[in-house]
């Protein structure tokens, strides 16, 4: 089968969805590939290196959707693309099913399959398609590069000769991936920064990045893990605490980067205008959710806007394809993932599984039926966090009065032992004759400075103790020695046969200790 | 040369190997203590040899002279990767001799009770030993034809004589087990029969039942039956010793191993009582402890009673397996080279898949790489990692790796959490999470090398199957896991030349 990209049409978008190096590995699970002449151009891959790898490239986007088995795109198809789908034709790409009511219609009378990269299901198997994801955590560090960019002073504190520059703080308003992804940069840049999430246990992740957590005083309702890892509306009463604090906030910080979303629906406004105004001159706001209407009420899309008190207010939308180039390698390594799961005989052919957690989530039509919603997964993202449990630092006298009985317990054992084995000894002196005694006495010490002995052998000289004890077993060879001097042939024979296994048993178990031992070495 | 001599000579061989065995406890004391075993045992057979009670002795010394050569030519030639086969196949021999050398003295206590009867003596006092009672009888000159062990035996009373009888009985059913015992573990260990346990209908049943026979036996043998009862016996032992062994599964041979080297030194034991020679005595309880107490080191590794190894197989799980999301993520020689270069601190986890892939001079040459560039490797050894006990230091320590890098767990699970990368190579239940996180996991509570605390792991296995005991791993399934597929030690030597 062939899979195609064909050029994005959306108005600055500079993607591609597949890149030479992701087309290679596309050949190597069996597809042909192609893409539309200067598909790759603006993220930096010009048609020549496409050609370099193998690629077929198609002039026009008409002839590209006709050709092919499998379009794989980045922004989600126009109409008049969806009108291009024929039956049976593959779809992946970016689709938001909850706004793009009219594409799915298309699709499902085209009879197409479409894909939603946006759809993928967030649980561990699916991470490597996560294209939501990857594309965040781009957004997340250019929105810290477009603040430093458009801040007038260090991110980082200064004591120089010409003066004392305060580093600069940095709020972080949502720690999905892209805000982890900005306070990782942000911290980096050496800013202080503090970050706030609806939910609580993120806060372990916002401080292993680096900053700060900002608390809210107030009792969870409902489980963040329980919604796939998103944030869930809120209640009213939770906003207006939230509000509340980022007043509290607002005056202070110089860079506030909000990145909160709830999934299919529109942003939540998390930074009113009265906070914008409460901020110093010169401060950067950039809104990663501009897309979707913005967390900050004075976000503008695509526009950079200065506010009256001299607040930088940013609303682009198109962080990824200001990095096209890595955008492009990251998105086509989910696709190439996709495919890849969608291709379990690695022979070229797409086998659509409706069974498969992960390919029953993303996608949206099939067979000519709307799929979108998808049934909840099987398997759980996140565990529900348990509450752990401190294990009880004992006090002294405990631990004084546990090593006591310890003793106590091991002295009423071993002393057990010397008095159960003295009279089994003794009971064995009642009845056995005297000669036997003297043997007996001899065995029991030998034990006993056995049991002493080797539990000082260190673990690494197992094997040549057991070699070892192998050879000295061969002690046996002093019983047939004795018996040798007998009268009797069969007697001989059996003695001369029990001599001469034991010789082999002597020296081969010396010899290999010898061996053994003659190599370990110290460093 | 008299008997004086030789028992301070037993003495001090007595002392020497002693000595070796606890020289054992460091391994430059080590070097010294084969020494102190070698001379122990050259004083012990010189001193049998030209003292009373042996004969023969250039036919001895012959016959030692050829195994000894047998004996050099085969440890001089076994790769190390062997050493457990080869340590099994020695201990059947010394459980054939004591088999052999038990027979021998039945066969003169035989012989002393038909040179009675033959001289028309029909009834002793029971106080009286053989020689008293010919010589009661008038024909004192009756044994002067005998020496040795055969003039030991006539010299013994009728007590005497039933003990050395239950000696005697006790030396060929110990011996007994211990050779079908070990030739089965060699054949395991060496691969020329199935390694699973196999046990035929009726297991424990037969088993116990053959043991029960055995004691029937011994009443009957203690009866005066004779010696077909003897010969019964160690055909039942012989199959005991099998079938134990046949029932026990692979993962289960180091506690196996140094059980039959356990079982050896008690053979020798009982051996030495019937032939009262104290040095024999000696040397086999330091051989038979020693033994248990390897066991049961091994035994408390894996968090199993003695009791439930030797009875074979795991036990029952008491409830269905935690499921295991997620899946296995492969990753490539470059992948694993890239980590490797980046990380700071690693350490290895060999297991018994490295000697199957013969793969321990690639981890050398990868360890001697990555410490060239000052990285900090290091090994950690689990107590029952491979097939004998401390069997991967002694694949290390042939590869050169040097002693002092070399863990053992204990020393080594809590620094999992600080380190970069961990290699696993050809382990599987020894890295088992679900040993401490799934209470119906047949190996729960086994301790095990926390390796996937470690920021990532790099797991070279063969394929994407269970391990050896059917396991299913959740470290495969764990998101820092990457599985490196392929035998171990072409995996490896595609690696070292991308360690830049």
């Amino acid at each position: 089968m062939k899979i195609g990209a064909p050029k994005e049409t959306f108005e600055g978008e500079a993607r591609v969805a597949i890149t030479p190096a992701s087309a290679r590995d596309l050949q190597k699970l069996g597809y042909d590939v192609a893409i539309e002449s200067g598909a790759g151009a603006a993220s930096g891959f010009p048609d020549a290196a496409y050609q370099a790898a193998g690629v077929e490239i198609i002039p026009s986007a008409a002839a590209l959707w006709k050709a092919v088995d499998v379009v794989v795109k980045v922004r989600p198809p126009t109409e008049t693309e969806a009108e291009r789908l024929s039956k049976g034709q593959t779809l992946i790409s970016f689709v938001y099913p909850a706004t793009n009511g009219a594409i799915l219609k298309i699709a499902e009378a085209k009879g197409a399959n479409v894909i939603a990269m946006d759809m993928v299901p967030r649980i561990s198997r699916a991470q490597k398609m996560d294209a939501l994801s990857s594309m965040a955590n781009l957004a997340g560090y250019r929105a810290v590069i477009e603040a430093a960019a458009n801040f007038g002073r260090f991110f980082t504190g200064q004591v120089t000769a010409a003066g004392k520059v305060p580093p600069a703080k940095v709020l972080v308003v949502g720690a999905g991936v892209a805000g982890l992804a900005a306070i990782g940069a942000a911290v980096s840049l050496g800013a202080v920064v503090h970050a706030f999430d609806v939910r609580p246990e993120v806060a372990e992740q916002i401080e292993s990045m680096g900053a700060s957590f900002v608390f809210l005083e107030f009792e969870p309702t409902q489980d963040g893990a329980a919604t796939g890892g998103y944030a869930a509306p809120q209640s009213e009463e939770f906003r207006q605490k939230q509000l509340a604090k980022f007043r509290e906030l607002a005056p202070e910080m110089d860079i506030v980067i909000t990145t909160a979303l709830i999934p299919n629906r529109p942003a939540p406004k998390l930074w009113t205008a009265d906070m914008v105004a409460l901020m110093k001159q010169g401060s950067v706001i950039v809104d990663l959710a501009a897309e979707r209407g913005g967390n900050c009420e004075l976000t503008v899309p695509d526009q950079r806007v200065v506010t009256d008190n001299g607040v930088i207010v940013i609303g682009y939308t198109d962080f990824p394809s200001r990095m096209a180039s890595q955008a492009s390698s990251l998105y086509a390594t989910n696709i190439r993932h996709m495919i890849a799961d969608l291709t379990p005989g690695k022979d070229g052919r797409i086998v659509h599984n409706m069974e498969d957690d992960v390919i029953r989530g993303a996608t949206v039509t099939f067979e000519g039926a709307i799929t979108w919603p998808p049934p909840p997964p099987k398997v759980q993202a996140i565990a529900a966090a348990r509450p752990k449990e401190k294990p009880k630092e004992p006090t002294p006298e405990e631990k004084r009065a546990r090593e006591l009985a310890l003793f106590r317990r091991q002295t009423r054992d071993q002393v057990g032992l010397i008095a159960m084995g003295g009279i089994l000894v003794l009971l064995a002196g009642f009845f056995a004759p005297p000669s036997f005694m003297q043997h007996f006495i001899v065995f029991v010490l030998a034990v006993f400075v056995g049991f002493q002995v080797i539990w000082n052998v260190s673990h690494s000289l197992h094997t040549p103790l057991m070699s070892v004890t192998n050879a000295i077993s061969s002690i046996i060879i002093l019983g047939a020695l004795m018996q040798i001097g007998s009268g009797s042939y069969l007697v001989i024979l059996l003695a001369a046969l029990s001599v001469f296994m034991a010789g082999i048993n002597i020296v081969g178990g010396f010899m290999v200790t010898r061996r053994m031992l003659a190599m370990f070495q110290k460093s | 040369m008299d008997h004086g001599f030789t028992t301070a000579a037993y003495v001090v061989a007595g002392v020497l190997f002693i000595l070796s065995l606890g020289g054992l406890s460091g391994q430059e004391s080590a070097k010294r203590a084969v020494w102190y075993g070698i001379a122990g045992m050259a004083l012990a057979i010189l001193a049998t040899l030209v003292g009373p009670g042996a004969g023969n002795w250039p036919v001895s010394v012959i016959l030692i002279g050829m195994g000894g050569a047998i004996g050099w030519t085969v440890a001089q030639r076994v790769q190390m990767t062997e050493m457990p086969q080869l340590v099994a196949a020695m201990h059947s021999l010394v459980g054939l001799a004591a088999v052999l050398i038990g027979f021998n003295a039945e066969y003169e206590m035989v012989r002393i009770a038909g040179m009675l009867r033959g001289a028309g003596i029909a009834a002793c006092d029971p106080l009286q030993s053989a020689i008293a009672c010919a010589g009661a009888a008038g024909q004192g000159g009756l044994f002067d034809g005998l020496t040795g062990f055969a003039l030991k035996v006539a010299g013994k009373y009728a007590a005497e004589i039933t003990v050395l009888k239950i000696e005697v009985f006790l030396g060929v059913f110990i011996g007994a087990v211990t050779f079908t015992g070990s030739v089965i573990a060699y054949g395991k260990l060496a691969g020329k029969v199935n390694t699973k346990a196999i046990k035929l209908p009726g297991g424990h049943l037969l088993n116990a039942a053959a043991a029960a026979g055995s004691v029937v036996l011994l009443a009957l043998y203690l009866g005066g039956a004779g010696s077909w009862t003897l010969i019964v016996m160690s055909l039942l032992a012989f199959f005991i010793g099998y079938h134990l062994i046949m029932g026990i599964g692979g993962a289960d041979m180091p506690v196996v191993v140094s059980m039959l080297n356990s079982y050896s030194g008690w053979a020798a034991a009982a051996i030495g009582f019937s032939l009262s020679n104290d040095l024999l005595i000696v040397v086999g309880a330091l051989v038979g402890s020693s033994g248990a107490i390897l066991s049961y080191i091994m035994c408390k590794a894996m968090n199993r009673s003695f009791v439930s190894v030797i009875l074979g197989g795991f036990g029952n799980t008491t409830g269905p397996a935690q499921e295991i999301a997620g899946e296995q993520i492969a990753i490539d020689a470059e992948g694993v080279a890239a980590a490797l270069n980046d990380a700071e601190s690693i350490i290895i986890v060999p297991g018994y898949g490295m000697a199957v892939a013969q793969a321990q001079q690639s981890v050398s040459e990868l360890t001697r790489k990555l410490r060239a560039k000052g990285k900090n490797v290091r090994f950690a050894i689990h107590p029952v990692a491979g097939r004998l006990p401390g069997h991967m230091n002694v694949l290390l320590a042939e590869a050169k790796v040097p002693y002092d890098i070399v863990l053992e767990m204990d020393e080594i699970n809590q620094d999992f959490p600080e380190t970069d990368v961990v290699i696993v190579i050809g382990s599987n239940d020894i890295v088992n999470p679900a040993a401490q996180e799934d209470p119906n996991s047949p190996i729960a509570g086994m301790p095990v090398l926390e390796v996937w605390k470690a920021k990532q792991v790099i797991v070279s296995k063969r394929g994407q199957g269970t391990g050896y005991s059917g396991i299913e791993n959740p470290l495969f399934y764990r998101e820092n896991t990457r599985m490196f597929y392929g035998d171990a030690k072409k995996s490896l030597d595609a690696l070292l030349p991308l360690i830049d």
